[in-house]
């Protein structure tokens, strides 16, 4: 039960949300070093957000986040639609953010050209390096932020939707490099929406609709119930929604409503939240 | 043409003077004006120019028309609207247009009110249009000490600047230097404006700043190249306003800040890049 497993990423009674509205509500686990995990979900699930509460963008409104000796550690890759493309700045310039922890503010970027050519030529954009991240497609600028990636050598990236817009030859290049990460032993969580992409290339899957639904080996995670009952749990946030009196991890009850008048069930865990535990790589 | 040039300046100190401190501020607040204009700040900057006033008020109430005076005014005046204006932004929903639009203004009307309760109409028009023609030696070691913290500052500052301004976010998950950088920055933008209200007065203040940048997107693709052409326009625009002011004898501030508007409008017709000239030839494409 114990997140002593360095690397590891432990989500206690998570709940996360807007203006005290919860879009991630009451999520337990945790989430191995060296795991491929796919967040899967409907739109508004919470993905994103937990996402960015792992990242240490937003803060918790109730519970934490426990990622010990991680906090230099992680990459996170937002929607695309957060930066501005509009910036006169080249190609490499951008990739070579990446290196910002290792040279700071001051230190020149000059001795590690090769290792920002090689980011670019893994991803494909060889030659792209003085083109201006305005004149790049959708799918370039995604590789460009690849490449980033590549460059940062974080041992935990969590990727959103990080193939939206991405053509399908694109997409299997960018999953074959999510393979070589983890095979070096990354944790890699990633948003998304293809269900087939997360059958064939993603071992664990949790499935969210703001509370989990389900989470463990995707086979047994996005089977058809399961996927229906995510479906059904994803309604608009009540504005007028009761405080939240229950401490319940709320994954297997069927609706974890706040109208309901009796005691919530403490000993509600989802089963399958825990079938982590053992898994450390 | 050489004398009709550099005649006033050869003959007159106050107009050596005047250009020295002009060339100082060309050589500070234009690379300032690129990081703003990139930012989608240019507007922001003007606002906090207004933002000066009260503080160059109080100094003028207490001690005259002083220059240490003012100037420490204006520079606790415009530092303190943009470290209300940026505190109010990261901690409220108001974003940091509106939160600075409501503090400039309750800055600026402070900052009339301050100078009408003493100054005759002619310090109000002192201060509101500057004095090129009139810089004493502590303005000018002013405008060159701006000057050189602004350079060093803008080097220090800008890798992280940089990536503030395209990937805030990326910056918050690598490092914490955001903010703080954001401040820094702000910092530079309010002692460059202070600078300017010596010579061009508050309302113009921006005028050095913004125009030469604005004018050098029209020629540079990149910073590297945009900072460097923004100060020549700047130093161009210095020369050509000293010398129509001295020639036709018309205020100096405004024919400075109307030079840097004409080499503006030259650029958006003709500037090699989005050059509105360009529009009328179809430039035959390339291969790939």
């Amino acid at each position: 039960m114990s997140c002593d497993v360095p690397g590891a990423i432990a989500l206690r009674g998570l709940t996360l949300g807007y203006d005290r509205h919860p879009a991630v509500h009451h999520l337990e686990g945790i989430i191995p070093p060296g795991a491929l995990l796919a967040l899967v979900g409907p739109n508004g699930a919470g993905k994103s957000t937990l996402l960015k509460g792992i990242a240490g963008e937003i803060p918790c409104l109730e519970g934490r986040i426990e990622r010990p000796g991680l906090d230099e550690a992680i990459a996170y890759l937002p929607q695309a639609a957060e930066i501005d493309r509009s910036f006169p700045l080249s190609v490499l310039d951008l990739v070579a953010m990446g290196l910002w922890r290792r040279l700071g503010p001051w230190r020149s970027a000059r001795r590690h050209q090769s290792t920002l050519l090689e980011a670019l030529a893994t991803v494909g954009l060889a030659g792209f390096e003085k083109r201006l991240i305005g004149t790049l497609s959708g799918g370039q600028f995604q590789r460009a932020l690849f490449a980033r990636l590549i460059v940062q050598e974080a041992r935990v990236l969590l990727l959103d939707e990080p193939f939206t817009g991405v053509d399908g030859r694109t997409t299997a290049d960018l999953l074959g490099l999510i393979g070589i990460w983890h095979g070096q032993g990354r944790t890699i969580v990633a948003a998304l929406h293809d269900l087939g992409q997360v059958r064939s290339h993603f071992p664990h899957s949790l499935l969210l609709a703001r509370e989990a639904v389900a989470w463990g080996p995707t086979e047994r995670v996005l089977t058809a119930p399961n996927l229906a009952r995510a479906q059904s749990l994803s309604e608009a946030w009540d504005e007028d929604a009761a405080v939240c009196a229950g401490h319940d991890a709320g994954g297997t009850e069927p609706a974890h409503r706040h109208d309901h008048a009796g005691p919530h069930d403490h000993s509600g865990h989802p089963s399958s939240a825990h079938d982590h535990h053992g898994h450390a790589a | 043409m050489i004398d009709l040039l550099f005649g006033p300046f050869l003959e007159f100190g106050f107009m050596r003077r005047a250009l020295v401190g002009c060339l100082a501020l060309s050589l500070s607040a234009p690379p300032v004006g690129v990081f703003l204009m990139l930012r989608r700040m240019s507007l922001m900057s003007d606002a906090m120019s207004h933002a000066i006033l009260p503080g160059a008020a109080v100094g003028f109430l207490v001690a005259g028309l002083s220059l240490p005076a003012m100037t420490l005014g204006g520079l606790a005046a415009g530092l303190a609207v943009a470290l209300m204006a940026g505190f109010v932004t990261r901690s409220t929903v108001i974003k940091e247009d509106a939160s600075l639009a409501a503090f400039y203004l309750m800055s600026l009307a402070g900052g009339v009110l301050l100078v009408s309760l003493r100054g005759s109409q002619i310090d109000l028009l002192h201060i509101l249009f500057g004095s090129v023609l009139a810089l004493d030696d502590p303005a000018l070691w002013l405008l060159g000490g701006i000057a050189t913290v602004t350079l060093f500052g803008l080097a220090a500052l800008y890798r992280p600047l940089v990536m503030e301004c395209v990937d805030p976010l990326f910056l918050r998950t690598v490092s914490r230097a955001g903010g703080p950088v954001h401040y820094a920055f702000l910092g530079l933008v309010v002692m460059n404006l202070v600078g300017g209200f010596q010579a061009l007065g508050t309302l113009l203040a921006v005028g050095l700043m913004l125009l030469p940048a604005i004018a050098a997107r029209f020629w540079a693709a990149d910073l590297s190249g945009m900072i460097p052409v923004s100060v020549l326009m700047a130093i161009l625009s210095s020369v050509i306003g000293l010398n129509v002011s001295y020639q036709a004898d018309v205020p100096t501030g405004p024919a400075i800040v109307l030079a840097a508007g004409a080499l503006y409008l030259g650029s958006m017709l003709v500037g090699r890049r989005g050059g509105l000239v360009w529009r009328l030839f179809r430039a035959r494409h390339l291969e790939a």
